[in-house]
């Protein structure tokens, strides 16, 4: 009972998540994977996700400070930030990755930076939106799986 | 979930298609990005997929490679820190032929195309969902079913065409690129074919030797087949040998197929006689010597080819059948030295006068000799061994020996021995080394002497000096040049010794004069020792100007053209004969082998008879001399493979500078070969030589004490590289 409130919260969160294409069609393949076994799936592979793309984030970071870019080198970085990034769903850092891509592929080293801004920004809001929810549902308690109570 | 088909351990989908996907089916997920890993190990397992995951491709292989039949699937990244994920599926493609599917967040035509390419069975594009891993057991069973086939149209078709009218069968129906896939994948089996050759060599696969029992065995396989009907599967499960790869027997088949054109531009018998290296070959290979030695004579090529031969049998062939009778050698040098020997016939002539060339030549077949001879099996033997490396060229040793043989006669005194053996590569077809290995055919042109040796040698040595008589015993050796071998063709240059001989006049003359006796450097026939005489210097004498001399070549004409045979004839050599003389000339190329000093009377180093007779020239001598050192007889053979090589190379290189006559063969009566010690053979070639002499001694075994003598006698500073590099045995 009390989940319900949560679990309306809950809901509305994700809305929006999905709304403002912060999400795409890939998180709910996440989110079908969860299971009894895996009551926390989503949530640990998010996690596991922001572990990792932070390290991506830096060494990013610290070839854009050398100059002059290697292209070559950003754009592997992007590739793998990429493909992580859009297995979980990050559709709004996904979309910017792939910018940042095309300006590693065209030697533009203003446009790679421009984006690299952008994207940490995208990739900051995405990581604390998630927080939020993912604290929301722990609390709601497993989702759907629940019985109804008779 | 259901239907499954039984355990785990052996996830079978048989024919029986599972109204869903099967379950146990065993996959091995490949992804450096954490994330995506344990996103697709849950989602494999949500299809009830047995999943193992790891994060590096080494760490994929060494599993795979632990468990040889633990898994069903591949599911890998494209970009990966340590290894490229089409790497790694040529990897798993050819060790473990598991079905393999790529993944990548790229979906670029050209990646996909390239996933294709090199094999893989599928490509998924990044963020993977399930419901394309729900069909990924398809690819097992398609692949599976693919294999079968393949097994039973083996050897219908040559490589690749199975294998794309089988992918035309299957209907592939990948989960993600239908249309795409259809076509990829029978590029992709086209590309298997291809693959497996690139992938060869990636996983550089350890060289396989083509001994001369592993040679026989495939040419009776092709035989069995049909020559035209051969085709790399087929012989590969004719000949039943554990360890050895389609890839393997293809690229020997190629080659084989060359020699055997090689063999019908000279004479149609010989090809046959290739297959039989016994004296069949011998018969037309007299003829076909003649030729060929002449054709060696005409030396330029024959250097040229001897080299490539001499040394493609020295390095190639690692005689070890030096006992094999002759044919069998040359069968191995055929390939090796095919060009080469056919040279000599030709060249014999002509090298006489080029003597450098030819001499090469010579050097070819009995570096294939010399391997052979090494095992100082008969010198008969050492003449196959000589031809056989002077064969390598692409003839049989063998025939190089009969065909420097009868070179010999040919050429007279050239290096008949050499240049049968070398030129008998040539004649390589049939060669055979008709020599009857015995027959240290080397001496084929001296032979006349020799014959009666090794038998063979005799017909070697015919050309040279006795023109004839070798060719008489020159075995078999259609080198019949017999007689006049001696110096003469040695294609080498001068069948060294032999020619001196008898022949010695003709082509020797160049040899001779320098080798003299010293076999006309067929330098790497020891074998040929007694013929060789002529030849080995032949070939030496053509760059070594070894001139066998040919004084010995009366007698050990043979053992110069026996040299060039020598190697192959060294054993046979009646390690007086040509042996010295020869063996000079020879043992420059043996004398590279043999490091001459082997007293060729014995010839267990014909080869050093090879150097000694090498000596002749110097510069061939060098080489083959230390072989003759050995018995040039016997050191002929496998010298000569190696000996005359160099011998020749150097010979030419130096237009038979001299090997420095040092070798003091003791086989040979060094002091007899005249050789001129002047010519310096071009280090170069003298290292070659001396090199591959040295490999084939070495191979051969016999040389042991052979490689150093002959090392200690080049005189030439090349030499003393030689030397030192020369391997003790």
């Amino acid at each position: 009972m009390e989940r319900n409130p949560m679990r309306r919260q809950l809901q509305v969160m994700r809305k929006s998540l999905f709304d403002q294409g912060y999400l795409d069609e890939q998180f709910v393949q996440l989110e079908e994977l969860q299971d009894d076994a895996n009551p926390n799936f989503v949530e640990e592979v998010v996690t596991l996700y922001f572990r990792d793309s932070a390290r991506l984030i830096l060494n990013i970071e610290q070839a854009l400070e050398r100059k002059p870019f290697d292209f070559n080198k950003l754009d592997g970085y992007m590739h793998q930030f990429k493909g992580s990034s859009s297995s979980i769903g990050a559709k709004r850092v996904k979309a910017e990755s792939t910018l940042f891509r095309e300006y590693c592929k065209s030697g533009n080293g203003e446009g790679c930076m421009r984006t690299f801004q952008q994207l940490k920004k995208e990739y900051a809001t995405l990581r604390k939106k998630l927080e939020a929810y993912f604290q929301v549902a722990r609390q709601a308690g497993p989702m759907e799986t629940a019985c109804r109570p008779k | 979930m259901a239907t499954a088909t039984s355990s785990s351990a052996a996830w079978k989908a048989v024919d029986s298609v599972p109204d869903q996907f099967p379950a146990g089916l065993r996959v091995l997920v490949v992804d450096d990005d954490p994330t995506c890993l344990i996103i697709l190990e849950k989602m494999l397992r949500n299809c009830s997929y047995e999943v193992t995951k790891c994060n590096r491709a080494e760490t994929a292989l060494s599993i795979l490679r632990e468990n040889k039949n633990g898994f069903d699937i591949v599911i890998s990244d494209v970009h990966m820190p340590d290894m490229d994920g089409f790497k790694l599926l040529e990897h798993i493609g050819l060790e473990m032929d598991l079905p393999v599917i790529m993944m990548s967040a790229d979906d670029g035509k050209h990646v996909v195309m390239k996933g294709v390419i090199h094999g893989a069975c599928d490509y998924l594009i990044k963020p993977v969902r399930i419901e394309a891993l729900k069909n990924i057991w398809q690819h097992v069973i398609r692949k599976r079913k693919n294999g079968s086939k393949d097994l039973e149209q083996s050897g219908s078709v040559e490589e690749g065409d199975q294998q794309q009218k089988q992918s035309e069968e299957a209907d592939y129906s990948s989960s993600a690129n239908e249309g795409n896939w259809k076509s990829s994948k029978r590029r992709k089996d086209d590309e298997d074919e291809t693959e497996d050759r690139d992938d060869t060599s990636t996983l550089k696969k350890p060289r396989v030797v083509w001994s001369i029992e592993l040679h026989q065995q495939f040419v009776a396989a092709v035989n069995q087949l049909g020559i035209d009907k051969a085709v790399p599967k087929k012989i590969l499960e004719l000949m039943n040998v554990p360890g050895l790869t389609r890839e393997n027997v293809a690229s020997h088949l190629q080659k084989y197929r060359l020699y055997l054109r090689r063999l019908s531009g000279v004479s149609p018998h010989l090809n046959n006689s290739f297959m039989n290296p016994q004296e069949e070959t011998f018969g037309p290979l007299s003829s076909v010597n003649g030729l060929g030695l002449q054709a060696l004579a005409a030396g330029g090529q024959l250097p040229a080819q001897c080299l490539a031969t001499l040394q493609a049998a020295a390095l190639g062939h690692s005689t070890a059948k030096s006992s094999i009778p002759l044919p069998l050698v040359d069968q191995r040098n055929i390939f090796s030295f095919e060009n080469p020997k056919l040279r000599f016939g030709e060249g014999q002539q002509q090298l006489m006068n080029n003597n450098k060339h030819i001499n090469l030549l010579h050097a070819i077949p009995t570096t294939m000799e010399p391997k052979q001879l090494t095992t100082s099996t008969s010198i008969g033997n050492i003449n196959m061994q000589v031809a056989s490396h002077g064969v390598k060229s692409g003839q049989n040793n063998s025939e190089l020996i009969n065909m420097q043989v009868a070179s010999h006669g040919v050429q007279s005194s050239q290096s008949n021995s050499a240049l049968m053996q070398m030129g008998q590569p040539q004649f390589a077809h049939a060669p055979r080394l008709p020599l009857s290995v015995g027959q240290p055919i080397i001496s084929n042109g001296i032979a006349s002497n020799v014959s009666t040796q090794n038998g063979i040698r005799a017909n070697i040595r015919a050309p040279g000096n006795n023109p004839v008589s070798q060719t008489s015993s020159m075995l078999n050796y259609p080198m019949n040049h017999a007689s006049e071998l001696p110096g003469n063709c040695f294609p080498l240059g001068s069948t060294p010794g032999m020619s001196g001989r008898t022949s010695k006049g003709t082509f020797q003359e160049d040899f001779n004069s320098e080798y003299r006796g010293s076999v006309g450097f067929m330098p790497s026939y020891d074998i040929f020792d007694d013929l060789n005489q002529h030849k080995p210097q032949n070939w030496e004498l053509q760059n070594v100007g070894v001139a066998f001399d040919d004084t010995r070549h009366s007698n050990s004409l043979q053992g110069n053209l026996d040299l060039s045979q020598s190697v192959l004839v060294q054993q046979g050599f009646t390690s007086g004969q040509m042996n010295r003389q020869n063996r000079s000339g020879i043992v420059v190329s043996k004398a590279m082998f043999s490091a001459g000093d082997s007293t060729e009377p014995g010839n267990p180093l014909n080869v050093n008879q090879h150097l000694n007779s090498l000596p002749i020239d110097n510069t061939i001598r060098v080489k083959t001399e230390s072989v003759a050192d050995v018995n040039p007889d016997n050191l002929f053979i496998d010298h000569f493979g190696q000996a005359d090589l160099m011998s020749a190379l150097l010979k030419q290189q130096q237009g038979i500078a001299p090997a420095e006559n040092e070798f003091d063969y003791d086989g040979y009566s060094l002091d007899d070969i005249p050789v001129k010690t002047t010519t310096h053979h071009s280090p170069v070639l003298v290292m070659i030589i001396a090199f591959y002499n040295v490999h084939n001694l070495l191979c051969n075994q016999s040389l042991g004490p052979l490689s150093s003598c002959f090392f200690k006698k080049l005189d030439m500073t090349s030499f003393k590289i030689i030397i030192c590099c020369r391997f003790s045995t």
